[in-house]
């Protein structure tokens, strides 16, 4: 319990401090202790609460519940003048919405209704802390370096804003605790608007008239959310008398979840706004305008895994419901369509971005389905996804502020220009999609799961959706691998501290990966065991199947161990129609004079181009949302005649 | 334990005759069509001792090691599919394999082997969905990926996996390289844009890729085999000639067309996948 509490309150306190102390030297010395800090008390809260699996705190304070609902009052104060300040009127007609029902719902209703647990631990709780607290303070300690740089590239006499940089990425980091052992969904309600808001303001960092608009849009889409979530939570308390997540899941392992399909439906509506899930998707792919840090800390460990952990979370009342079928539809929809927008992008952050929304659909479909099977693919999903994705935001961070362009055009040769650099990200790269690496086999995992749901278009969503992300990803890592001769190492200048992120971030990708079946024998199958109750095999594979996978990783790792880069052979110029003049780069043209020969990808825009996947995703998820609700209202329209 | 050991011993030494021979048999066929009389049916041998007797040269000093890499993890995948190991991991494992040649291809940063690299990136997202509905189905009707229990499951797959195995067919003519959809890598000089994903790769490391394709091949064939399998000798003569069949169909289809334009690759190998692979999906749900 005082673990949990640190973890919430320290992060807190080092935000606070952050926000005082404005020299340099004496914040990286703190961002990094406290990074530590954060890092080991999220080990020790592993450790301490490994052997009995978590348990349920009562904590009772009444002062508590009237402070949060105080801030809750100043936030929406804030929401509605920015929204006013920058003419966004859809803003603070949200906050006028949402906050007087959940403070009318507090006092006429909410403090009648008792509360046995307000927080607990479980071992998702533990996985989601330990993502947290390693990924996200090795994001924090990356932002030391990469935001000397970026206040470097900003136009002469801007204002430093660092202190406040940093003090909403550690104040992330505390709202996001927060959310993952909360048991009393007011309490988790606060928490989840702190992470919105963080966001807004870390995607509006730069000020430029560009980052406000993403900014807003974000505060918009997820307003919407956190209005889906107060609503299921007045629902809940109103109509079965509980604000307990526990309760509301223990009507799913009871067989009842169709009981609960409305207040699940709204809080799983609230979890795919936050997973950036369509129609709510466009706030994610707005959000790279911020600072690298901010992207990598909102794909990997915060913000979106928020939204995935609650829809894992309620994977017991999902399933073949109005709830459920919305969250996998969604979901599927989300995967095929996001993979194939990812084709047509040669924008790196915008690639990752769409790869995350990808990902995260993947996560949620196996919410959605709640099967055993499908909730230990989903969290594997989850752990790999959060390494491997800020991996993969960091060196595209890095990449941009040595070669100047995030485009995966201008990465040519990047395996000479950064050799250690490209490396990672190949590795990074190799993470996402191949076997046998870990989101290859959770997918995989997930495959088999949706096969067994009997939903055929999942089938479908996932066979396509998985061909096209093999594509657009071999074709980045084709553009890394490709040696062009004479360029120039530029790779001197990165940060120590970058360069021990990225090191660690890639040895985790791949160890995770190797210690695979460890984490699916001793965390994820008794976590699931003790959500459902059940004692059959849970794990989607079979333990036959990972060990191959673990015997080839260590195969493909001995093999660049002994022989990546080594040859006796004599090396020859390449093949350009007998007219290469002898250093790669150029031919002689039909003038006789040397031409440069330069390689593009290729992005099949008229093909998988994003306005047109944008526009078919739109238009689906919104008319099976509606349909959903519609339904739903039928239903209890029909239930009270 | 013993039989999935000689199994696996048998294809690491049997295949490359088969796949070769396969190779030679074709090389005729192809010939006696266009009016010639063709080489000696041992010719891709021949072929391929030479190419070891090479120059060892290459573009850079990782290619090599990234061929190596296909090479081994093709036999990897063979092995595993004749060990009877699960199919969505045989599968899995081919597309590492792929992706280990289409860097091979990437990494020289020639102007023609990245243009076929790209290409047969383009065919792996064709066919991919439809051998992948193909497992689904597998599984949908034996209740198991695992390839040794298809293989001993006693109700014949085909009769109710027609459209599957219509649609696997179909996406075998990209997997053999054979026109109209030979857009990376071709047989047939005539249309080839200089040597395609082979045009950087020499000696040794050509033969490897030879030699790996010999192996695939028969791999493929064993897929095509499942489709027939009930556990019975007649079940099981019932799949060689059908593989055969399949054989000699890629070879006349690749034969009687030209190279088409890439769109019709993906678009055909999509729709079919979604017509008939999926189709057949629903079926053995529904059923």
């Amino acid at each position: 319990m005082s673990t949990i509490f640190f973890l919430i309150l320290f992060p807190l306190i080092v935000a606070i401090a952050l926000l005082i102390f404005k020299t340099d030297a004496v914040r990286d010395i703190i961002v990094k202790v406290s990074a530590a800090v954060i890092a080991a008390g999220s080990i020790v809260l592993a450790v301490q609460n490994f052997a009995e699996g978590g348990q349920m705190y009562d904590f009772e304070c009444e002062q508590l519940g009237t402070i949060m609902m105080v801030i809750e009052v100043i936030l929406a104060v804030i929401i509605f003048v920015l929204g006013c300040k920058h003419k966004k009127y859809l803003v603070p007609v949200l906050a006028c919405i949402q906050t007087p029902l959940m403070i009318w719902f507090e006092l006429s209703h909410g403090h009648e209704i008792e509360v046995a647990h307000n927080m607990y631990l479980d071992r998702l709780s533990i996985v989601m802390a330990l993502v947290i607290g390693i990924v996200g303070s090795l994001i924090c300690v990356y932002a030391c370096g990469y935001m000397k740089d970026f206040q470097h590239h900003q136009p002469e006499g801007a204002k430093d804003r660092r202190p406040w940089f940093f003090f909403l990425m550690f104040l992330f980091l505390s709202a996001m605790f927060g959310i993952v052992t909360c048991n009393n969904l007011v309490w988790m309600f606060f928490f989840w608007e702190i992470t919105t808001l963080c966001s807004f303001f870390l995607i509006g960092y730069t000020r430029t008239e560009e980052a406000t608009n993403n900014s807003f849009r974000q505060l918009i889409l997820n307003l919407v959310g956190g209005l889906a979530f107060a609503c299921g939570i007045v629902v809940l308390g109103c109509f079965y008398g509980t604000l307990e997540l526990s309760t509301l899941i223990s009507y799913g392992t009871a067989g009842m979840g169709a009981f609960v399909v409305i207040p699940t439906a709204c809080l799983a509506l609230a979890g795919l706004t936050k997973a950036a899930q369509m129609p709510f998707h466009s706030w994610l792919l707005g959000a790279m305008v911020a600072p690298t840090p901010t992207s990598a800390l909102l794909h990997s460990s915060t913000m979106v895994k928020a939204g995935v952990f609650l829809i894992l979370k309620l994977a017991p009342v999902l399933g073949w419901n109005l709830a459920g079928i919305m969250v996998m539809l969604i979901g599927g929809i989300t995967f095929a369509l996001a993979s194939f927008a990812a084709i047509s992008q040669s924008n790196a952050k915008r690639v990752l971005a769409y790869s995350t929304i990808a990902n995260l659909g993947l996560i949620c479909i196996c919410g959605g389905v709640g099967s055993e099977a499908a909730v230990w693919a989903g969290i594997m999903l989850l752990i790999f996804h959060a390494v491997t994705k800020s991996l993969m935001f960091l060196c595209v961070g890095t990449c941009e502020h040595h070669i100047g362009s995030r485009n995966i055009e201008d990465m040519d040769g990047l395996f000479d220009r950064m050799p250690k650099l490209a490396k990672l990200m190949m590795i990074g790269i190799s993470g996402m999609f191949v076997a046998p690496l870990g989101m290859l086999i959770s997918k995989w995992a997930a495959m088999v799961t949706f096969v067994d749901s009997g939903n055929f278009v999942l089938v479908a969503a996932i066979c396509f959706g998985s061909a096209a992300t093999a594509f657009y990803w071999t074709k980045w890592l084709g553009k890394l691998s490709a040696i062009v001769a004479n360029r120039e190492n530029v790779e001197t200048t990165v940060h120590g501290d970058e360069k021990f992120v990225h090191f660690t971030l890639a040895i985790m990708a791949v160890v995770i990966c190797l210690i695979f079946p460890l984490v699916s024998k001793s965390i994820v199958v008794p976590y699931i065991v003790g959500v459902f109750g059940t004692t059959e095999a849970v794990a989607a594979l079979s333990s036959n199947n990972l060990a191959i996978m673990c015997i080839m990783l260590a195969v493909v790792i001995l093999m660049v161990v002994l022989f990546f880069g080594k040859t006796s052979k004599k090396i020859v110029p390449l093949y350009m129609a007998g007219a290469n003049t002898g250093d790669n780069l150029h031919y002689m043209g039909s003038m006789q004079t040397p031409m440069e020969q330069s390689l593009r990808n290729w992005y099949m825009d008229s093909w998988f181009g994003e306005n047109k996947m944008n526009i078919l995703g739109l238009a689906s998820t919104i008319t099976i949302l509606l349909v959903v609700f519609a339904m739903m209202f039928a239903q209890v329209i029909g239930g009270i005649m | 334990m013993v039989k999935m050991i000689i199994w696996v011993v048998a294809y690491l030494i049997l295949a490359p005759f088969v796949g070769g021979l396969l190779s030679g048999i074709d090389r005729i066929i192809s010939a006696r069509m266009q009016g010639r009389k063709g080489p000696s049916v041992l010719q891709p041998f021949y072929d391929v001792l030479k190419l070891t007797e090479k120059e060892k040269i290459t573009v850079n000093n990782v290619q090599d090691f990234y061929i190596v890499c296909f090479f081994i993890f093709i036999l990897v995948t063979g092995c595993m599919f004749f060990a009877g190991q699960d199919l969505l991991l045989v599968i899995f494992t081919l597309s590492l394999a792929s992706t280990f040649l289409i860097i091979g291809a990437f990494c020289s940063g020639s102007a023609y082997s990245t243009m076929a690299a790209e290409r047969e990136l383009l065919q792996m997202m064709a066919y991919e969905p439809m051998v992948l509905i193909a497992a689904v189905a597998f599984y949908l009707h034996c209740g198991s990926f695992k390839v040794a229990d298809i293989v001993a499951n006693d109700r014949m797959g085909f009769p109710y996996m027609v459209a599957a195995f219509i649609g696997f067919v179909f996406i075998l003519t990209i997997k053999f390289r054979k026109a109209p959809f030979d857009l990376s890598m071709s047989h047939h000089a005539h249309q080839e844009l200089v040597g395609g994903l082979k045009t950087e790769f020499s000696g040794t490391t050509l033969a490897l890729v030879e030699a790996a394709h010999w192996y695939e091949n028969v791999m493929l064939l064993g897929f095509v085999f499942l489709f027939f399998a009930n556990g019975t000798t007649l079940g099981a003569v019932i799949g060689v000639v059908v593989c055969l069949a399949a054989y000699f169909l890629e070879i006349v289809i690749g034969n009687s067309f030209a190279r088409m334009k890439w769109p019709v690759a993906l678009k055909s190998a999509w729709f079919v996948a979604i017509t008939f692979g999926m189709a057949n999906i629903v079926f053995l749900y529904y059923r």
